[in-house]
């Protein structure tokens, strides 16, 4: 039930953050809602009312690496699309390797 | 160009494009949930700051300006694949606005309530975020059309 609930409000805040990132022009501004924190507000949010707030601290830690991880992503989706002339769907997924290898990479080496 | 809003692209967006979306954020949030649940907060929150919307929203990016291009008689795909790309580059600069949001979210969240806290860090992504976007385009931060600016680029942060 809680994973439901987690499913539907998750949901509804990225479709929110990317509603609102539609409407704004220029792109280059709009793309920068493509790394919004959607997914983090929601999770947290809900992890604070069911485990509480140093749980979610912990959580949003983590996220710091994370976040460093989608910035390695981002440039590699870039680099997939320009240099190798890939389209955005094999691009942005492919690319999710290396967001894997950063996360667990550095969740091995220092959080484990 | 100045930031604004033109509420009339929301009309271009069909309900199978929302509802990618909303599978697509609802189910990294559930699956997160479940991660933090079975191996901890600290592998859970990694995934705080997975790719969740990027694919769905570049490739739809590019489908657009794809189907603009066919509109004009205009079979090129060249456009569609440099409008994503132009997509990951405010992702990359957004990323780091990410990187603020957790440290802001770490600190603040033990002190305060929950709900500030959130604020708090939403305001800091925005403010890091648009802070590194306008810098960029005044070239004091990042090199100057690093993504989907090949010589032929219709694609442009300055003239989109």
């Amino acid at each position: 039930m809680q994973t439901l609930f987690r499913f539907i409000i998750g949901g509804l805040v990225v479709s929110l953050f990317a509603a609102f990132a539609d409407a704004l022009k220029p792109k280059s501004f709009a793309g920068l809602f493509a790394a919004a924190p959607s997914v983090a507000i929601g999770t947290l949010g809900l992890t604070i009312l069911s485990e509480g707030k140093l749980f979610a601290a912990t959580e949003a830690r983590s996220m710091i690496f994370g976040a460093l991880a989608l910035f390695f992503y981002s440039m590699a989706a870039i680099r997939l699309m320009v240099r190798y002339k890939l389209n955005a769907a094999p691009a942005a997924f492919s690319a999710i390797a290396v967001w894997m290898i950063c996360a667990m990479g550095v969740w091995y080496a220092l959080l484990r | 160009m100045r930031v604004g809003f033109d509420t009339s692209a929301l009309k271009d967006t069909k309900w199978y494009e929302l509802a990618v979306r909303f599978v697509f954020g609802g189910a990294i949030t559930a699956i997160t949930g479940m991660l933090a649940s079975r191996y901890g907060p600290v592998f859970g929150g990694l995934f705080l700051a997975f790719p969740a919307l990027f694919p769905a929203s570049a490739t739809l990016l590019e489908k657009h300006e794809r189907e603009k291009k066919r509109k004009a008689g205009i079979s090129s795909t060249t456009r569609g694949r440099e409008a994503a790309a132009l997509d990951a580059r405010g992702a990359a600069i957004g990323s780091i606005g990410l990187v603020g949001f957790a440290l802001i979210a770490w600190k603040v969240l033990p002190m305060s309530s929950g709900a500030i806290a959130l604020f708090a860090a939403l305001v800091g992504w925005t403010t890091i975020s648009v802070l590194i976007w306008r810098l960029r385009r005044h070239r004091l931060f990042l090199r100057k059309g690093h993504a989907g600016t090949a010589s032929h680029a219709p694609v442009s942060s300055k003239g989109d």
